[in-house]
């Protein structure tokens, strides 16, 4: 330390170039120097103190670590606490939070700062908390985590149930006692801390845990869960005022039943279950029914069930039997047809007599008509009225001999008109080549050919005119010289 | 209502263990509840309700055999290294 106040020196002030003071060790510090100085002091002074105030400019880092200012009324001091640190806080810091912050005092040089660097941080007794607490609830609620409307009914017989809870202790024994006196069922426990600075975050990976089992797992995913934890100071209780527990149980794809503390305690996870129940014996009584109540409700609605039954088949058969008294008989039924039945039989066998009786008159009337007398009578008549008809074969051959004589007639001239007839005297009919009658010179000339018929039969000819023509080169042309030269 | 919610899940027809499983005992026991009901009333056409005493019946053991069968079984979920469930041993309050 310098001997001399150099402030008491008033010339020193106005000197424009420092120089060494007179006595010796006055050689002017660093600025680094100082804050070494002041580090060491600070921290050897300030080893470890624990700091009451309230929470300001709380900022978590994205590296984990936590930024924050402790104030009263009339001063502040910055504060950092590391990630280690920060993930021990049994609450989550927030700005006006009353804190008592536990730490090492250090200097920072580079800004010319003093701040604490948090090892702890509580909450400045029960008043704080309670504080905290109603700030997460409005928050909570305000996000609708707490709503009515989000309850949902709790199944009538859970299959399994699960429950959330230390597995030592009085509160799953109660449970699990209660449980088996009313209704035996399938319990899955998961086992976890119900206290200190974990259990929140094992809470609320149970409760997850639970939602999450489903077909494959292995083990059934339970019906209802139950989240439980016996009485205890607010301070005990506080993990299940814990954000992520209330979040999780809010979420929870089962309904929850939430037993935390006794009667008086609410947590915020009673809030935000389905049902809350004063205590684990009465979580198990909300689970599960008494079987035997079951039993007996059971065997009064049978009963109820074959009494109405039996009531109606009686009722039934009473009216059958009332309508079965009413019924006619059946022979009064039938006899308005049996009688019109007779009387129609009856008419038709009169009809049918009278019908024969006027058939047999008739036939009597006929008959009376028909005898041999007069058959022979008629045959007679008729046998006189044949030998009347003048029929005599000279009729007919007169005729013939008319008819004979006009055919000779006709076959004479048919003679006559014979164009054969004239060649037997002496006459020769003339064809062409191709057999027509060839009646004129002219056209003869014009044939190559010439057939001439007799009487008894034919010459072929050749016109000279033919001969004169220019020579046809045939073989049959030489033999017709032959014939005619 | 009353028509509509029989022929729903006939278990008389339907003797198929997973419909019988699907069934719950709360609805089990409504349904009873509702027959029993119909039923009482005397509304019903005679045949309906025997048909309906019929379900009745079903439904009634359906019921009786879930509590019959009411057995406790405890077991403790053991979790693995992330904190999921692994798997169940039996429960011993003092392990």
């Amino acid at each position: 330390m310098p001997a001399s106040d150099p402030r008491t020196d008033g010339e020193s002030a106005a000197r424009l170039v420092a120089r060494p003071q007179p006595g010796g060790n006055a050689e002017p510090l660093g600025v680094s120097e100082l804050a070494g100085l002041l580090k060491r002091t600070i921290e050897e002074r300030f080893g470890l103190v624990r700091l009451r105030g309230e929470l300001s400019g709380v900022k978590h880092a994205s590296s984990g670590h936590l930024y924050c200012a402790l104030k009263d009324d009339k001063a502040v001091i910055d504060g950092v606490m590391w990630r280690g640190g920060v993930q021990r806080l049994a609450f989550q810091p927030e700005d006006g939070l009353e804190v008592v912050a536990t730490g090492r005092l250090t200097t920072y040089a580079g800004r010319s700062k003093y701040q604490i660097v948090i090892d702890a941080m509580e909450l400045a007794g029960e008043g704080a908390l309670l504080a905290l607490l109603e700030r997460t609830r409005l928050r909570l609620e305000a996000e609708g985590l707490f709503s009515a409307a989000r309850k949902r009914p709790l199944p009538l017989l859970p299959r399994v149930i699960g429950v959330v809870t230390s597995p030592t202790g009085a509160v799953i024994r109660d449970i699990l006692h209660r449980l088996t006196e009313r209704f035996p069922v399938e319990v899955l426990v998961w086992p976890v801390l119900v206290q200190g600075p974990d259990a929140a975050r094992q809470i609320a990976a149970a409760v997850r845990g639970f939602g999450a089992l489903g077909p494959g797992a292995g083990l059934p995913r339970p019906d209802l869960l139950i989240v439980a934890r016996g009485g205890g100071s607010i301070e005990d209780l506080w993990s299940f005022n814990d954000e992520a527990v209330v979040r999780a149980v809010a979420a929870s794809p089962i309904p929850v039943i939430s037993a935390v503390g006794h009667e008086t305690d609410t947590t915020l996870c009673d809030h935000a279950a389905d049902r809350r129940a004063p205590t684990p014996t009465a979580a198990a009584e909300m689970a599960v029914p008494v079987r035997a109540d079951l039993a007996a409700g059971l065997l009064e609605a049978t009963g109820r069930m074959r009494r109405a039954v039996l009531r109606l088949t009686a009722l039934g058969a009473e009216r059958l039997e009332a309508r079965a008294r009413r019924l006619p008989r059946l022979e009064s039924v039938l006899q308005p047809q049996a009688q019109r039945l007779d009387e129609l039989a009856e008419r038709l066998r009169r009809g049918l007599q009278d019908r024969v009786i006027v058939a047999r008159h008739r036939l009597q009337r006929q008959a009376g008509r028909l005898s041999l007398p007069l058959l022979r009578q008629m045959w007679r008549s008729r046998a006189a009225a044949l030998g009347r008809v003048p029929l005599h074969p000279r009729l007919l051959e007169r005729r013939f001999g008319r008819e004979m004589e006009r055919f000779a007639a006709i076959a004479r001239t048919h003679r006559t008109l014979d164009p054969r007839a004239p060649l037997a005297r002496g006459f020769a009919l003339v064809r062409g080549a191709r057999g027509g009658v060839v009646t004129g010179r002219a056209q003869a000339e014009r044939e190559r050919r010439l057939w001439l018929e007799f009487a008894d039969g034919r010459v072929e000819a050749v016109p000279v005119s033919v001969r004169e023509r220019p020579p046809h080169p045939s073989p049959a042309s030489g033999a017709q010289e032959d014939l005619f030269g | 209502m009353t028509t509509a919610a029989t022929p729903a899940i006939d278990l008389r027809m339907e003797p198929d263990p997973h419909a019988r499983a699907a069934m719950t005992f709360e609805q089990a026991l409504a349904e009873l509840e509702q027959v029993v009901r119909r039923l009482e009333s005397g509304e019903e056409p005679l045949e309906e309700s025997i048909s309906l005493y019929e379900r009745g019946e079903e439904l009634r053991r359906l019921c009786q055999a879930r509590l019959d069968s009411a057995q406790m079984r405890i077991r403790q979920i053991v979790v693995d290294a992330d904190g999921e469930a692994a798997g169940a041993r039996p429960f011993d309050e003092n392990a």
